[in-house]
């Protein structure tokens, strides 16, 4: 009887230790929103979020960073969204499950997945800007720096290839939710493969789609190792075009804290970027994992 | 591709009903364009991540590359404008880098330089006269920098002259690039990476592998409903508002707690990169335990062991491997984590064991210095060749996590 008693009292405080790493975990997450809330709910106003930055950027609002980091994201899913989905159809449609080119591909999107976001930095300097831009300058421009220097474009694709992984795994995830019944009924009516594809299975997947750009977008709002050095721009007093450097929201909070000679001054708009960097990923990511919970959901019944 | 399979149906078909004859093949399908370029289309795409790899190790590698080969791989004419630059933009910072404001709770150098070259190449699109007001000090050096017939002195550019010098202090522990004689020494770079990697491990690996432990063998489906969503959303917030938690708020935080000299140092930087890691090593042990049969829990259950033993001897033995995965995926992350790094670590290259001082990291370096180094310089190959090492490195750690581990897990969970 003791016996078994201070075993269970054993069992109790392990089984405690564990639900006690768990909550750490949300108080952390409960902790950080509620600190960067708190501090930049001030500051937040439709006059922050609509208007320029005055006085170097020690006063004022922060539409451009705003409008860079919307048009980065825009590019980024017009240029990511397709390609993970292709690639999403033909790793659960056409490729056999496990042949080795379908195993590569998996691979190589797993890798590109882990890869540090500043090596894509890296690769975009190297090869959108140096090697790509450069030459388009070459051939087109003779030899007149446009395309070959920073700009949102380079930047845009940079992150799409960052976030490409994550379109992919979404949309394979969601894909693989459509019931092999429906492709099999189709094919029997006489629809081809591709048909099928198109009028049964993509239909039946968007809202895996979906997730996928939002958790994409999201991701994309947030990184700055990518875009370091292929597009962002401390202060802009115009927005930006294609071929112009841009603000944006993430690297915007990185110079204020960092970079900036007055750093006290500058605290208010720190957080409240900050905040505004957060929530919208924050309700980005909400709106992904519902979504997500929903397809799961389907797929269990 | 779309007559292949047709084919074999039809092939299939005609064996199994060969006594009859066969007058219309309903079996044959009409040749759609449409669907074979669409098809073709796919394939092609599929092949993009792999292109992509490929294409990030030649580029990544080919800007490291002129390190080893002669100096006379540079080009002259270039180097000698940009290295006025250069010295320029260096310049500013030893000059007037805002020593008393930032220098000691930053650490920074890269501060003016960014704020200089914007400015300069991008003159038409800045309001120059926004940052003049505020910068005036760096704007002034600007229009010197814009003048590129300055007379302006080239010293310290001796130091690009000679790769090969260069490339022998790149295993020594002096991480000064920009100087008369700019030293490359790795060591002290990569020290600091392994200590901030090793510090947040020890503190996110066991409260991410017991938290999965506790959502997987032990919370009801309610607590998993808070718990999982939790941990996505954290796996959601931009590295960049971490990185700013843990320097506006953490650190002092840990600072009043510990009572240390330097505000942000290791120890705070890799507690906000554990912060940064938890969900990875999170989902992928959770992933690996509920990949766990349930015929090894009830098993257990029946021989007698108590729910925790389960968790602690069957359940965790059995998915060690998933969780050695988890955690070098872990490693992978911290290590070429960049913004947390830049923002919370201090950026001081120092070979220090001490948790509490100043580190520099591999990937804050990169993003420190190359937004304002020289293209084709030596630096500049330098921080690409650090940006191959990191690509090298997070490879290497993905394919042992792939194939190594998830063969074994495969194994040992199918009792082979």
């Amino acid at each position: 009887m003791i016996k078994s008693f201070k075993k269970n009292i054993k069992g109790i405080v392990i089984e405690g230790i564990t639900l006690a790493s768990a909550l750490l975990i949300i108080a952390i997450v409960i902790i950080m929103l509620t600190v960067i809330i708190i501090g930049g709910k001030d500051q937040l106003s439709w006059e922050f979020l609509t208007s320029f930055p005055t006085d170097g950027m020690t006063k004022g609002g922060i539409f451009p960073a705003i409008y860079g980091t919307a048009l980065l994201v825009i590019i980024m899913s017009i240029a990511a969204v397709p390609f993970g989905t292709v690639t999403a159809i033909y790793l659960t449609e056409y490729a056999k499950e496990n042949s080795i080119i379908a195993k590569t591909i998996r691979f190589a999107v797993r890798t590109l997945a882990v890869i540090p976001s500043i090596i894509y930095g890296l690769f975009g300097l190297g090869f959108f800007i140096k090697f790509v831009g450069a030459h388009i300058d070459g051939a087109f421009y003779g030899g007149e720096l446009r395309w070959g220097q920073p700009n949102l474009l380079w930047a845009s694709l940079t992150m799409a290839l960052l976030t490409l992984p994550v379109v992919i795994v979404s949309v394979e995830e969601a894909l693989k939710t459509v019931p092999q019944e429906l492709r099999a009924a189709s094919l029997a009516l006489g629809a081809t493969k591709w048909q099928t594809i198109q009028k049964v299975v993509i239909p039946g997947s968007l809202s895996g789609i979906m997730t996928g750009t939002i958790l994409a977008v999201s991701r994309g709002a947030g990184e700055v190792a990518p875009i370091l050095f292929t597009g962002a721009a401390y202060y802009l007093a115009t927005l930006p075009g294609l071929s112009d450097q841009f603000m944006v929201l993430g690297y915007h909070i990185y110079v204020l804290t960092t970079q900036s000679a007055n750093v006290d001054q500058t605290l208010p708009i720190q957080f409240g970027t900050t905040c505004v960097l957060l929530m919208l990923t924050f309700i980005l990511n909400m709106t992904a994992v519902i979504l997500r919970y929903r397809i799961r959901k389907k797929k269990t019944n | 591709m779309t007559k292949e399979p047709s084919k074999n149906k039809t092939s299939g078909e005609s064996t199994a009903e060969s006594t009859e004859p066969v007058r219309i093949d309903i079996t044959r399908k009409k040749f759609r364009f449409g669907d074979y370029i669409a098809e073709k289309i796919i394939k092609g795409v599929a092949f993009l991540s792999i292109t992509i790899i490929v294409l990030i190790f030649f580029f990544v590698f080919r800007e490291a590359f002129p390190i080893f080969s002669d100096s006379k791989e540079v080009k002259p004419a270039a180097t000698e404008q940009t290295v006025q630059d250069a010295q320029e933009t260096y310049g500013v910072v030893t000059d007037h880098t805002t020593k008393a404001e930032t220098q000691e709770t930053y650490g920074d150098i890269t501060d003016t330089p960014v704020k200089v070259e914007t400015q300069e190449t991008y003159g038409a699109v800045t309001d120059s006269s926004q940052v003049q007001e505020q910068y005036g000090v760096q704007t002034n050096d600007t229009s010197i920098t814009t003048d590129p017939s300055d007379t302006y002195t080239v010293s310290a550019g001796s130091g690009f002259d000679d790769n090969q010098s260069a490339i022998k202090t790149l295993i020594t522990k002096d991480w000064i690039p920009v100087s008369e004689k700019p030293r490359y020494g790795l060591l002290a770079l990569i020290l600091g990476t392994f200590k901030i990697t090793l510090i947040s491990l020890l503190f996110a690996a066991p409260i991410a592998i017991l938290a999965a432990l506790y959502t997987a063998v032990f919370a009801n489906k309610r607590m998993k409903e808070i718990i999982k969503p939790t941990i996505e959303l954290l796996a959601g917030f931009p590295s960049v508002v971490i990185g700013f938690f843990a320097l506006m708020v953490l650190a002092t935080f840990l600072q009043e707690v510990f009572h240390y000299e330097t505000r942000l140092n290791s120890f705070v930087g890799g507690i906000a990169m554990g912060i940064a890691a938890i969900p990875i090593i999170f989902t992928i042990t959770e992933d690996a335990l509920t990949a766990v049969p349930k015929s090894f829990f009830e098993a257990s259950l029946a021989i007698g062991a108590s729910k925790w033993q389960t968790a602690f001897f069957v359940i965790l033995p059995a998915a060690t491997p998933g969780i050695f995965a988890a955690i070098l995926l872990g490693v992978g992350r911290v290590f070429g984590e960049t913004m947390i790094a830049l923002m919370a670590t201090g950026n001081a290259a120092q070979m220090d064991l001490n948790p509490f001082a100043s580190v520099r990291t591999l990937a804050a370096t990169i993003g420190a210095e190359m937004a304002e180094v020289v293209f084709g310089d030596t630096h500049y190959n330098v921080l690409f060749l650090i940006g191959s090492l990191l690509f090298i490195f997070t490879f290497i750690i993905n394919a042992i996590a792939e194939f190594y581990v998830k063969g074994k897990l495969m194994k040992r969970i199918q009792g082979k």
